[in-house]
């Protein structure tokens, strides 16, 4: 078996995966990135829409051209590897690392002082969320459907329904309709949107596509094809009661939500965080495993790639000081309180300003963000709109964190 | 005349109150929270327009199908011809993005352009 000796081990190539491994690279590091598909990019290079890089390059772009301007910053130095995947993360007497399986190059151990977890997200499927009724074809989710049209250039189906109001759903609903297929309806359980407003003005509303708010796909029906859909008003969920309508459709986009990808994370022993369905991780972005590092959506689900990329950034600092042995500052602990479902990183480094990323339980409008160490508010922010699915940031200073340096700090949305 | 819309020309999503006159030669944008707001909410009132994104067939890639993006947002009343016009172009790789691919449809000054590199199948 090859051996192959590095300093950092960057898994994933996508936005997070190679703007670590471009820090990195250019603090002197030897990288090298293995990439499990045969091109770089990650989920980018299906996101054909624009709506990308206002914050990272200050400028709107698709996500291909997103993940063209990452590739065209990679430094000659750094080492590619696609059409690899990560099998195990490994620590033995070759030190930490990885096996990597190849079709072109076999089996490779890599052994590197650190690693980066940048394996990013898959989604949730229909056994997630319990649809009853037969097993026919035409049931995609979301994201796999955006992948054959935009890539593969295959056109799913003709007559679609749609079940999930975020994001991707609402993206696959004009791209749908701009490939010539009807779309009927969007379902949502919720009694509000789940995706942006815009996004309901551009992708709905511009092609009268009605949305069933506090709704529920009760039932599949067809044999070989899907051939209509039951909806229900939530509460009638049980029973098919008043307000029950069918859908003829041949065609149900399920986009229910995402789940950071862990498995690898998991079998090597890392302690997880059940709020994110990530990695546990301390101020500098470090896992439970010294020299095991995560960023983007391994560790908790971005809505925006530009938030992902100033992750990773701060991801290969904390690489660079783990590798000078340099140790951070613990200042304590960081936890989520009243309607924040959770907060990352889960601890704070009171030598520096410190940037986390929430994700509110709430719909409010004038909202406020409050820090608190005890009953002390260290920092505090208005928020004019919350909503689930838009993750709010908030940087605390050196300062401010190194007046309550020891204690508990409790983040809340009110 | 009045009529409440959500500035879809970033992620903040203002909500916009336009106000206009009968001959829409007086418009008034408020809630905006930037002069983009302003462009967008006349041109909401007046022609709405809308960036487009598809893929057009390649040939001779690594890829089959090329993403590409208009340039600039395109009158949304012709966007169905715009569609039907990129469904029928094929594109031979190599392509970056940037590259045109359709140049000035219908005199609106709205060129189509290539959004993913794609060597030919011959580079590797
Ligand atoms: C459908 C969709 C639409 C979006 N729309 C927008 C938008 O409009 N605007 C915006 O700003 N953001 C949007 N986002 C969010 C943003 O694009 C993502 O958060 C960001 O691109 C995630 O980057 P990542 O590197 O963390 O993950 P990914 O891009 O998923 O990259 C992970 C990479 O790791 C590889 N990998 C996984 N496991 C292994 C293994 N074992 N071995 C080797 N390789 C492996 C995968 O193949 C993949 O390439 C969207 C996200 C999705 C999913
Ligand atoms: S008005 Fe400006 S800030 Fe508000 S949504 Fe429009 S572009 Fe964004």
């Amino acid at each position: 078996m090859k051996i192959r000796r590095i300093d950092v081990l960057v898994i994933g190539a996508g936005a997070s995966g190679l703007t670590s491994a471009i820090k990195l690279a250019e603090m002197g590091y030897e990288v090298s990135v293995v990439e499990r598909e045969n091109t770089l990019g990650g989920i980018l290079n299906q996101c054909i829409h624009s709506g990308f890089g206002l914050h990272y390059f200050n400028e709107e772009l698709t996500g291909p051209e997103f993940a063209d301007r990452l590739i065209g910053l990679l430094p000659d130095a750094l080492y590619l590897a696609p059409n690899a995947t990560v099998d195990r993360l490994i620590d033995d007497e070759n030190g930490l690392g990885a096996l990597v399986f190849s079709p072109e190059s076999g089996i490779t151990r890599y052994s590197s002082r650190a690693i980066v977890l940048a394996m990013g997200c898959r989604e949730r499927n229909r056994g997630n969320i319990h649809i009853p009724g037969s097993r026919p074809s035409g049931v995609y989710t979301a994201g796999l459907a955006q992948r054959l049209v935009n890539i593969e250039g295959y056109i799913p189906g003709k007559d679609v329904v749609i079940v999930g109001s975020g994001d991707i759903g609402l993206i696959m609903a004009r791209r749908m309709s701009w490939v010539g297929a009807k779309v009927h309806c969007v379902v949502e359980i919720q009694p509000y949107p789940s995706g942006l407003t815009r996004n309901i003005v551009q992708c709905l509303n511009d092609f009268n596509i009605p949305l069933h708010l506090s709704h529920v796909v009760t039932k599949i029906n067809g044999n070989d094809r899907v051939q209509s859909v039951e909806i229900s008003p939530v509460s009638r969920e049980k029973e098919r009661g008043p307000g029950s309508f069918t859908v003829e459709c041949d065609t149900l986009l399920l986009s229910v939500g995402l789940v950071p990808e862990n498995e690898l994370t998991r079998k090597f022993g890392i302690a997880m965080n059940h709020e994110t369905s990530g990695p546990k991780v301390d101020s500098r972005l470090m896992t439970s495993k010294p020299g095991v590092f995560a960023c983007g959506n391994v560790l908790h689900v971005h809505d925006l790639v530009d938030y992902a990329c100033e992750e990773a950034e701060r991801c290969a600092k904390g690489v660079d000081e783990f590798l000078r042995g340099v140790a951070p500052e613990t200042g304590g602990p960081v936890v989520s309180g009243a309607n924040v479902r959770y907060v990352v990183p889960g601890a704070y480094n009171p030598g520096s300003d410190n940037r986390f990323y929430l994700r509110p339980m709430i719909v409010k409008n004038k909202s406020r963000l409050s820090v608190r160490a005890g009953e002390v508010e260290i920092y505090g922010k208005n928020l004019p709109h919350v909503q689930p699915s838009e993750m709010v940031e908030a940087t605390l200073s050196k300062d401010a964190l190194k007046a309550c340096s020891g204690q508990t700090l409790e983040v809340r949305i009110e | 005349m009045k009529r409440n819309m959500t500035c879809i020309a970033c992620p903040l999503g203002c909500s916009l109150t336009v106000e206009y006159s009968e001959g829409l030669d007086d418009v008034t944008v408020t809630g905006n929270r930037c002069a983009k707001g302003e462009v967008y909410a006349r041109e909401e009132i007046l022609a709405p327009k809308r960036t487009v994104t598809a893929t057009v067939s390649l040939t001779a890639g690594e890829l089959s199908r090329l993403p590409v993006r208009t340039d600039r947002a395109l009158e949304k009343e012709l966007i169905a011809d715009l569609l039907t016009e990129l469904y029928r172009i094929e594109v031979s790789a190599p392509v970056a993005p940037g590259d045109r691919v359709l140049t000035d449809f219908r005199g609106t000054g709205v060129n189509v352009i290539a959004t993913r590199r794609c060597g030919s199948r011959s580079d590797e």
